[in-house]
């Protein structure tokens, strides 16, 4: 998608601007209770403005995905409210879209195939999914990729689609879980810009999980600092700086003297770890069973599943 | 102009470049012959290299049959059994013929292949719902496989008279013997493959509001549709013992029936291994028909 040979293809934005959300979060706590009990939320306060984009930054584990996953009604907080456009949020939300790390298509579908997943759970008619399909892949520039299977994509592409998948049900708050982090820094960089046209384009409200400081800095309005676990908000940065931006603003002064303000409100955190943490994260290998536990994922064991033991403990996969 | 005529250049690669050398002063029209050559020529190379590439694959398999049938011919020669111990290849491949010829083979042939058939689909598709329930709930799998377990331990060669005498010597006892047989690998492959998918392919469903049969339709059984079919492909080639089993615990009937005429009243030992010989080859094509579906359905992963 170079900016070069879009325009003529490009469609129309596909949701009128003033559609986005405003998302209200209230003392929203969690807390996991199982072999050992972890208390990952600690009353939870966030007000987000209708097309605002928040950037979500906090040391490792602190439960910034998690918090992301309460958003997208994936897990139930214990406390607080969590409410779109004073809707609550009681479960996975037609009104909400999600993009996960790891782009997690369907290997067996096409490209478009996967963008029309959700169209097809909620029941479109055919034609209705193929129009909208078409406009999406369009939008992330994958148009004569439609065909492709996920297997032959690079990993930048494959992305692409999973985030043109997101925007199927013209969601009115996209969410992002570091959704970059398994580019390489150029490719990320050029992603970042793509992001900000997209949601010109789109119009919705996001909040975007990252550990990258710069990242959090050029893309959002609002960099949102978390604590370590449990997580609590301790700094809510304002980011004014114009749009639309461009990569050269990275290097001005003003992103220098925001990135090291977040900086400073990152408690027990030195740069090394972010660092390692986002080298860790860009490896898209399988998850661990304690990546697993961190995401809350149901734990199986891939590749060596028991079967017919009918004296297995309840807790053991 | 000079460049040759679109069907040449088409029909033989290597006209391209002849073309493009032998004509500078027609050097558009050479290039657009050429350019249009270039798949053609791909094509043609492509089948030809998968054809050497299949008489590669085959010459093995030629090779070892026919080892196969001069060891056996040997064997014959050298021990000196008589034709009602150990027929030779030859009088076994005649009797072959004239069993498919003179019309004895075919209604035991058909009866044979109608049971392996729909008592594969019964089992493979029981197996099928069995292995989703097994693979979905833990309660589901306490329950069941105690049984799953013996039933899969006990022979059916055993079993195969009482079903015979409760469910009578139709189609109907076949079926039941051919789903006992083919149920275990099917349901225990395709409950393996469901519980290996990816757990974040189903938080990714479940982000899109999928309900479970969506999910189990949409995402658990295609993604574990290579398991499965290993299975099946396991699977279709018992449904060919449990056709047998059940035809020989009572049947007027079918291969496993025709063997035992050849073996006792006809006393017709070629004829016997003929009979044989037929259901391996039932045996082998329905597990190259399984393997063909396979590749269609999952190869392109």
């Amino acid at each position: 998608m170079d900016p070069a040979r879009e325009p003529a293809t490009m469609t129309a934005p596909t949701r009128a601007p003033g559609a986005a959300a405003g998302i209200s979060l209230r003392g929203v706590s969690l807390t996991f209770r199982g072999a050992r009990t972890t208390h990952v939320l600690d009353r939870v306060d966030l007000e987000v403005r209708p097309r605002e984009v928040i950037a979500l930054i906090g040391p490792n584990g602190c439960g910034k995905s998690t918090l992301l996953r309460v958003l997208a009604g994936l897990i139930k907080a214990d406390g607080g409210t969590l409410a779109i456009d004073g809707q609550p949020i009681l479960g996975p939300d037609p009104r909400v879209g999600l993009v996960f790390q790891e782009p997690r298509l369907l290997g067996w579908r096409s490209a478009e195939s996967n963008v029309r997943f959700p169209m097809e759970l909620a029941g479109w008619p055919k034609q209705r999914q193929q129009a909208r399909a078409d406009d999406l892949l369009g939008l992330v520039g994958l148009r004569e990729y439609a065909r492709a299977r996920p297997g032959t994509l690079s990993g930048g592409t494959r992305q692409r689609v999973s985030i043109a998948r997101a925007l199927a049900l013209e969601p009115s708050l996209l969410l992002l879980d570091e959704p970059f982090s398994a580019l390489d820094a150029l490719t990320r960089e050029r992603f970042n810009v793509e992001l900000l046209r997209l949601w010109e384009r789109t119009g919705t409200t996001i909040i975007l999980v990252t550990h990258s400081i710069p990242e959090a800095v050029f893309l959002a309005d609002r960099v949102v600092v978390m604590s370590p676990r449990p997580a609590r908000v301790i700094a809510d940065i304002a980011v004014e700086m114009p749009r639309p931006r461009r990569l050269v603003d990275l290097d001005s002064a003003l992103v220098a003297s925001l990135a090291a303000d977040v900086r400073s409100h990152l408690v027990d955190t030195t740069d090394d770890e972010i660092a390692m943490e986002e080298a860790r994260r860009a490896i898209p290998a399988g998850l661990t069973p304690k990546d697993r536990q961190a995401r809350n994922l149901p734990e199986t064991d891939p590749g060596t599943p028991a079967w017919f033991d009918p004296f297995r403990p309840e807790d053991e996969p | 102009m000079t460049a040759r005529p679109e069907g040449t250049t088409r029909d033989r690669p290597a006209g391209a470049r002849t073309a493009r050398a032998a004509a500078p002063s027609g050097a558009s029209a050479a290039a657009v012959s050429a350019t249009s050559a270039a798949p053609a020529s791909a094509a043609a190379h492509r089948r030809a290299s998968r054809q050497r590439r299949a008489v590669g694959a085959l010459w093995p398999i030629v090779a070892s049959l026919v080892v196969f049938v001069v060891v056996w011919q040997l064997v014959v020669f050298v021990s000196g059994f008589p034709p009602y111990i150990l027929p030779g290849p030859l009088s076994v491949a005649q009797s072959f013929v004239e069993a498919w010829l003179d019309g004895t083979m075919w209604p035991h042939v058909s009866a044979t292949l109608v049971e392996v058939l729909l008592g594969f689909a019964m089992g493979a598709s029981v197996a099928l719902i069995a292995g989703i329930a097994l693979a979905r709930s833990r309660l589901a799998e306490r329950l069941l496989s105690p049984y799953l377990v013996a039933a899969q331990a006990t022979p059916v060669l055993a079993l195969a008279p009482l079903i015979a005498l409760w469910f009578g010597t139709d189609l109907l006892s076949k079926l039941i013997i051919c789903t006992l047989i083919v149920f275990f690998p099917v349901a225990v492959a395709t409950m393996v493959g469901i519980r290996s998918v990816d757990p974040r392919l189903l938080e990714m469903a479940r982000s899109f509001r999928a309900g479970s049969w969506q999910t189990i339709t949409r995402v658990e059984v295609p993604a574990a549709l290579p398991a499965i079919l290993g299975g099946m492909r396991v699977g279709v080639t018992l449904s060919v013992i449990g056709a047998i089993v059940g035809e020989w615990a009572g049947a007027d009937r079918g291969l496993g029936v025709l063997i035992n005429i050849a073996r006792g009243s006809l006393f017709d030992i070629p004829l016997m291994f003929a009979a044989l010989l037929q259901l391996a080859i039932i045996g082998v094509v329905l597990y190259l028909v399984m393997l063909l579906i396979e590749r269609r359905l999952v190869g392109e992963r």
